[in-house]
């Protein structure tokens, strides 16, 4: 697949590579570099011997499976049974489908178009299994369609390359002089069975064979999307308020839960009002769960702006987001376990209340007070943990305002401690200070002027203790005179 | 449940005096603000408790909210306290609330203080009602010039449980551990020993 954005154009040869045992190997090319012979698994160093302009990628293997099972999954809007096949196939199961698209060959042609409206060249085939429908694909005509009948007589010209065999088996036929799948086809079936006796699918000619002709199943085990856990409720008459059939529908949800082992982290309920309008309301969970009672109370102060119209009669509880949850006992007596409390207060707080207004703080290395701890919203881990940077014990505040706050100072000399300030409109005469301790600014995030800071702990005569700061020096070329800022309070 | 006076808005001694009674029991807490008192006397800065016990901070706008998310912590016993700051005398903070706040502590087990800020000592079902004034910090042990541990006047004004008292209360960092010293020997403190006439007239 080619890269978003910057697809070179066709004349330039292109390799994708991936790095082997013996240096850079090629792992795709495009058609100008197939003519100049470049193929596919040999080295890069080589290939540029044949072709000195080719253009080398690096190719992104896991991205390129990562699409191919989206596009598996995108493929079923032809037919609901979809499997990725290797590295860049897909087989669709279309059997009853193709009446939907107007037959087979419109079907082709519709699967050719669409496909190529997303950017991707496709070879496609109709056969009767999987085998043959690989085979003809590669190696048979443009949108080949191979009924059960001429099963044998379409595969027969074909090379041998399109029974999936491995490399060493292609070589042993070729050897053999068995060049077409039509030749195989003619040798006896007890010397194939004689001299394949002990090998694998993969370098077993007959085994393969036998898969492209329909004589040995190949099923296709589709990866199907997981079921939505849903709960859904109808209503004989348009209701107002779902608050009473909450609790139901929440069990029902925590039931299907429970039986697939999962814990849900996002709810979403679905009110479909009799005007045909929906109105949907979500809550989020800060851990997995599957505690009706909890999440019904999640819903308690939401509930109110749904807006109801004329009614409604069918309720649907989805939900969104769900994870692996085992069931857990921690404590022999039954009692409820703390592990699971704290993220369900934290999940009640957040739905009432807003997931800003929760936070947690994640301390981090770093000099500058504002800095070292950083406070993120409680939702998004589940766990509160402790395992942060461990800071020196230095004499921190206990308080700190989130702006510091300016403050007019006298002082004595003007590097040295403040004599008496004025904060809030009250003077406050310094009775004892300790420091300074100097912050200078952290240069590698830092905007370039910013200026370094003199911290003081003073204590004024009442006996309150602030934490206050001169920000720069005196002719230090970063603007004007220092000013000074009240940034905490201690105990 | 304790419900804490500064005596001013700008003074953190409260603070501190609550941080060294939470000191005894491990555990999470869940700190809720009012968003003036956020936005007064900022947050806790906390890589002194921090450290060692996961915090929740809640800020709210409204006094009723700060209540309800009290009310809510209170019922999660994995906490080890639940701090409320309230700003003034607001109407929902009545005797009702503080009564609600107090029996849910006792039932869960989970220490619940109250700060309340530029607000009078109103009627209130706290079990422990201090005011806490900062005093001059003790002697710093290397620098004649700087201030040492804090100290702060605590006043035990009502109390269900103890006698009411005045105490100078000193703060031992190093051991955290709260040093309440004899009662202050002047002249308007020493009446107050917790007389029932004292506390009538209050």
């Amino acid at each position: 697949m080619e890269r978003q954005g910057s697809a070179p154009p066709d004349d330039v040869p292109v390799v994708l590579v991936v790095d082997g045992a013996h240096g850079q190997a090629i792992y795709a090319a495009n058609r100008a570099a197939r003519v100049m012979g470049v193929t596919q698994g040999a080295r890069v160093v080589d290939m540029r011997a044949i072709c000195p302009t080719l253009r080398v990628e690096y190719a992104d293997v896991a991205g390129d499976k990562f699409a191919l099972d989206r596009l598996s999954l995108w493929a079923r809007r032809w037919c609901p049974w979809t499997v990725t096949d290797g590295a860049g196939g897909l087989i669709l199961d279309t059997t009853g489908c193709d009446h939907l698209f107007d037959g087979e060959g419109a079907m082709l042609i519709d699967m050719e178009t669409r496909l190529s409206l997303l950017g991707l060249t496709s070879h496609l085939a109709i056969a009767p299994n999987w085998g043959a429908a690989w085979a003809l694909a590669r190696y048979g005509p443009v949108r080949a369609i191979c009924g059960e009948a001429e099963l044998a007589q379409q595969l027969a010209p074909l090379s041998v390359a399109a029974l999936r065999l491995d490399a060493d088996t292609m070589l042993l036929l070729r050897r053999l002089g068995l060049k077409t799948i039509g030749q195989l086809a003619e040798v006896p079936r007890l010397s194939l069975t004689r001299r394949f006796v002990r090998a694998a699918l993969g370098a077993n000619p007959l085994m393969r064979l036998d898969q492209a002709m329909g004589r040995l199943a190949e099923p296709v085990a589709s990866v199907d999307a997981r079921p939505p856990i849903r709960a859904q409720m109808r209503l004989p008459e348009p209701i107002l308020d779902p608050t009473a059939y909450l609790p139901t529908l929440c069990e029902d949800v925590c039931m299907q839960l429970e039986g697939k082992g999962l814990g849900c982290r996002r709810l979403h309920l679905t009110v479909y009002r009799t005007d045909g309008e929906v109105r949907r309301l979500e809550v989020a969970t800060a851990a997995a769960s599957r505690d009706a009672p909890h999440l019904c109370r999640l819903f308690d102060d939401k509930l109110d702006r749904i807006d109801p119209g004329f009614g409604f009669d069918l309720i649907t509880l989805e939900a969104g987001l769900v994870e692996q949850m085992d069931n857990v006992q921690t404590r022999l007596d039954g009692r409820s376990d703390e592990g699971v409390a704290l993220p369900q207060l934290i999940d009640r707080l957040t739905a009432r209340l807003g997931a800003g207004a929760v936070k947690r703080p994640v301390l981090q290395a770093s000099h500058v007070p504002e800095r070292v701890e950083h406070w993120v919203g409680a939702m998004g881990a589940a766990t509160l943990t402790t395992d942060t940077p461990v800071l020196p014990p230095k004499d921190r505040p206990i308080r700190i305002f989130q702006t510091p706050e300016e403050v007019r100072v006298l002082y004595v000399v003007p590097e040295g401690p403040p004599a008496q300030f004025i904060w809030r409109r009250q003077t406050h005469r310094v009775a004892r200070y300790a420091g300074p301790e100097r912050i200078a600014p952290e240069w590698w995030c830092d905007r370039p002027n910013t200026r370094l800071r003199d911290y003081f702990k003073v204590e004024d005569q009442a006996g309150r203790r602030l934490w206050l700061y001169r920000e720069g020096l005196h002719e230090d070329g970063r603007g004007g005179d220092p000013r000074w800022f009240v940034h905490g309070m201690f105990a | 449940m304790s419900e804490v006076f500064p005596s001013t808005a700008t003074d953190a001694g409260a603070v501190g005096f609550v941080l060294a009674q939470l000191a005894r029991k491990s555990g999470p807490v869940l700190w809720v603000q009012d968003r003036v008192s956020f936005k007064e006397t900022g947050r806790p800065y906390l890589p002194d408790i921090g450290m060692q016990r996961p915090v929740v901070r809640v800020t709210t706008g409204r006094a009723a909210d700060v209540l309800w998310a009290m009310e809510e912590g209170l019922r999660c016993k994995a906490l080890a306290a639940v701090v409320g700051e309230v700003w003034g005398d607001p109407p929902v903070l009545d005797f009702t609330a503080s009564k609600r706040l107090a029996l849910r502590a006792e039932a869960a087990g989970v220490a619940c203080w109250l700060i309340r800020r530029a607000a009078s000592p109103d009627l209130s079902a706290a079990r422990d009602r201090w005011r806490i004034t900062s005093l001059p910090s003790t002697m710093h042990p290397d620098d004649p010039q700087a201030p040492g541990d804090p100290r702060w006047r605590a006043e035990l004004f009502k109390s269900r449980t103890r006698k009411p008292g005045t105490w100078g209360v000193g703060y031992d960092r190093a051991a955290n551990r709260l040093d309440f010293s004899a009662p202050f020997r002047d002249g308007a403190v020493a009446e107050g020993d917790g007389t029932p006439r004292q506390r009538a007239a209050r």
